[in-house]
């Protein structure tokens, strides 16, 4: 498990380049619209914020419905945060590109 | 499990029309309320304040779906984790664990931490479904607890989603076919606090937990059953340590069968007052009077005479701790705790303040149900507190339960002493069969006891006051004297009674004294008779002498002219011929 050097939870967009890796989960329930819209908005987002900065793992609990429980996860589409801890969530189809920076602590919470 | 929760769930008998099915909860009364069970196949609403019981009931429900009715269960819940939910209701009894293990039950707990949470765009709750439906098709649940889903409405901002996602998860729990119970946290004008009312109409169960005069009293209500006969009243119910048990207590039909059995009353005068043999078995006796006369000897009487026909006693005590009534009775020559510790006696004390008047009705169902005693001793009746009115049916309804199976009760009631002796505090006189007044008889600067028989149904009484004394040897009944100042008891009837005695000593001397002067007569009659018997005889004695004296003489004069005639005539011998 790869963890970061020194100073946690970056705020800054600049400062999180220097960072580690995010990883991310993205779990879905099938081809559903908002999956697809939800998957299109954050491989915009992280193309744009995160240039080579991630790893996004998409699970579809449709086909592994037991993988809900160990994230929490009741609203679809819910995006984790994995790494670095703590573990954030972001729901709904990150159509709001601000409050999806925001839930990763990339853009600073008000 | 708990073995006394049999099979007693009541199958509705006589459905005129096709009832809906039920699944049964095999919780004790729920089943009778809701006559046979929760909608199969439905969703039930389950709403209450905090600490109500909510929780527990749904668990119950559960458990006992997956261990009495082979339909296994999943709980959902939002408010606990799994392990504080297993130590939980580990308390009543349920192993929650072992369930788990065999596959009956699965407990999800759902966590939702709103600062973990930023919501962007379109959501739904698909990912409740997926785990429900998951945790569902692994054991093949036919019951679901979701408790208590109220709270994704503290999780989630978007409120219109979330009651749109709640309607899809109900409609989708109906779809199922799963039995599912959803609680609800009472709000202030609604039955729950986000109105989930709405969208579960079949069948609404209340609970509450209500304080009247310091004590608390836990009720269950049946607010809507659609397609279904419930009972409608409020019925108190009890958290133990085997779980529910709720009371269905409407059944006030006088349809006992009666029994012509008298039982005696330990007392042998007291069964000579009823008719000569006791009372009748299943009746209800009312022994009430002032502080201090003799109510609880009564009452421990009886229950000695029960034990020593081998019967069982259930006595409730609400004043006095057992050891504390053993100590007393003994002192007046009634030994419980022999029949204590030969298990047919059985205490079970509590102060009356301890809970409210249904929870002890309550706890009284439990404890006859348990102990199946064929007497019960209430001991006192009055010491409830509460409205009057609630304390007459509540009694109404003991005695109904009592009457039903064939118990003989004896209560005790406390009559305060500037009160009419007729009148018991809690006015149950109607409820009793059999009415035996104790008081107080004061008289020549003292008090005493007096008992009467104030009424007997269907049996020859005696009219008369007995006076009541505690001896040694227990209760003693004696005549009291009755004169013109009214009834004489203690000294006064001593006194009464030794003047009597003394008049009876005067009466008795006087007729001694006569006899000896009958005696005495008769005696100087006797001499009298025998003095003239001997003048008599003295006289018969002389004429008898005088008769002979003459008889002689005139022999000798005789005798004399013979010879005289001889010596005349002796020349004419031949002449004379």
């Amino acid at each position: 498990m790869k963890t970061s050097p020194a100073k946690p939870a970056p705020r800054k967009a600049d400062s999180a380049k220097a960072e580690e890796a995010l990883v991310l989960r993205l779990y879905v329930a099938g081809q559903t619209p908002k999956s697809l819209l939800a998957f299109a908005n954050l491989k915009k987002i992280c193309e744009e914020h995160l240039v080579g900065q991630y790893q996004i793992e998409v699970i579809d609990l449709l086909k592994t419905p037991h993988l809900a429980a160990g994230d929490q996860i009741l609203a679809i589409p819910t995006l984790v945060r994995k790494l670095p801890e703590p573990v954030r969530k972001i729901i709904g189809d990150l159509s709001n590109t601000e409050r999806v920076l925001i839930g990763l602590d990339i853009l600073p919470r008000e | 499990m708990a073995k006394t929760r049999s099979e007693q769930k009541p199958k509705p008998e006589s459905k005129p029309r096709q009832q809906l099915p039920k699944a049964p909860t095999g919780v004790q009364g729920l089943d009778e309320i809701t006559g046979g069970g929760l909608p199969k196949g439905r969703p039930t609403l389950i709403c209450g304040g905090a600490g109500c019981g909510k929780t527990l009931l749904a668990m119950e429900f559960l458990v006992r779906g997956a261990t009495q009715f082979n339909e296994p269960g999943v709980f959902m819940s939002f408010e606990e984790s799994n392990k504080d939910l297993t130590q939980n209701v580990a308390s009543l009894g349920f192993d929650l664990n072992d369930l788990v293990a065999r596959n009956k039950i699965v407990l999800d707990f759902v966590y939702v931490e709103r600062s973990e949470i930023e919501e962007s765009g379109e959501y739904d709750l698909e990912g409740l479904f997926i785990r429900l439906g998951a945790a569902i098709d692994s054991i093949g649940a036919k019951r679901v607890v979701l408790d208590t889903v109220e709270s994704l409405f503290s999780g989630f901002t978007n409120q219109l989603i979330l009651r749109a996602e709640l309607r899809r998860l109900f409609r989708w729990l109906k779809d199922k076919g799963v039995t599912a119970i959803i609680t609800g946290e009472s709000g202030d004008k609604t039955l729950t606090r986000e109105g989930l009312e709405e969208y579960v109409s079949d069948c609404v169960i209340v609970l509450d937990h209500r304080v009247i005069g310091q004590a608390s009293t836990r009720r269950l209500r049946v607010v809507k059953y659609r397609g279904s006969m419930h009972g409608t009243n409020e019925y108190p119910f009890l958290i133990d340590e085997s779980g529910f048990s709720i009371l269905p207590v409407t059944s006030l039909s006088l349809q006992h069968t009666v029994s012509n059995e008298r039982v005696a009353t330990g007392i042998p005068r007291l069964d000579t007052m009823l008719g000569g043999t006791g009372y009748f078995r299943g009746s209800t006796v009312l022994a009430s009077g002032t502080a201090g006369t003799g109510k609880s000897s009564v009452a421990a009487h009886f229950a000695e005479a029960a034990c020593k026909r081998g019967e069982r006693v259930l006595y409730f005590a609400f004043e006095e701790a057992p050891a504390q009534i053993m100590r007393n009775m003994r002192s007046i020559g009634i030994d419980l705790q022999k029949w204590q510790n030969k298990g047919l006696l059985q205490f079970h004390a509590n102060r009356p303040s301890f809970m409210g008047l249904e929870m002890h009705l309550t706890a009284m169902h439990k404890e006859i149900s348990n102990f199946q005693p064929q007497v019960v001793i209430v001991d006192p009746l009055n010491s409830f507190t509460g409205d009057e009115t609630e304390i007459k049916a509540m009694l109404m309804r003991l005695v109904d339960f009592l009457k039903s199976n064939q118990i003989t009760a004896l209560f005790t009631s406390l009559t305060s002493g500037d009160a009419a002796l007729e009148k018991t505090d809690v006015g149950i006189s109607s409820l009793v069969d059999t009415w035996l007044l104790l008081r107080d008889i004061e008289l020549g600067g003292e008090r005493n006891r007096g008992l009467y028989v104030l009424k007997a149904r269907g049996m020859a009484h005696s009219n008369q006051i007995r006076e009541f004394l505690l001896t040694d040897r227990g209760v003693e009944l004696r005549d009291a004297y009755i004169g013109p100042a009214g009834v004489l008891t203690g000294s006064a009837r001593l006194a009464q009674e030794a003047q009597e005695r003394a008049e009876k000593t005067v009466r008795q001397q006087e007729m001694e004294r006569r006899q000896l002067e009958l005696e005495r007569k008769r005696k100087a009659l006797e001499a009298q008779i025998s003095a003239m018997r001997a003048e008599f005889d003295a006289q018969q004695d002389e004429t008898l002498k005088l008769i002979g004296q003459e008889q002689t003489r005139e022999a000798l004069l005789d005798r004399g002219r013979e010879e005289m005639s001889l010596s005349r005539k002796s020349n004419e011998k031949g002449e004379a011929k």
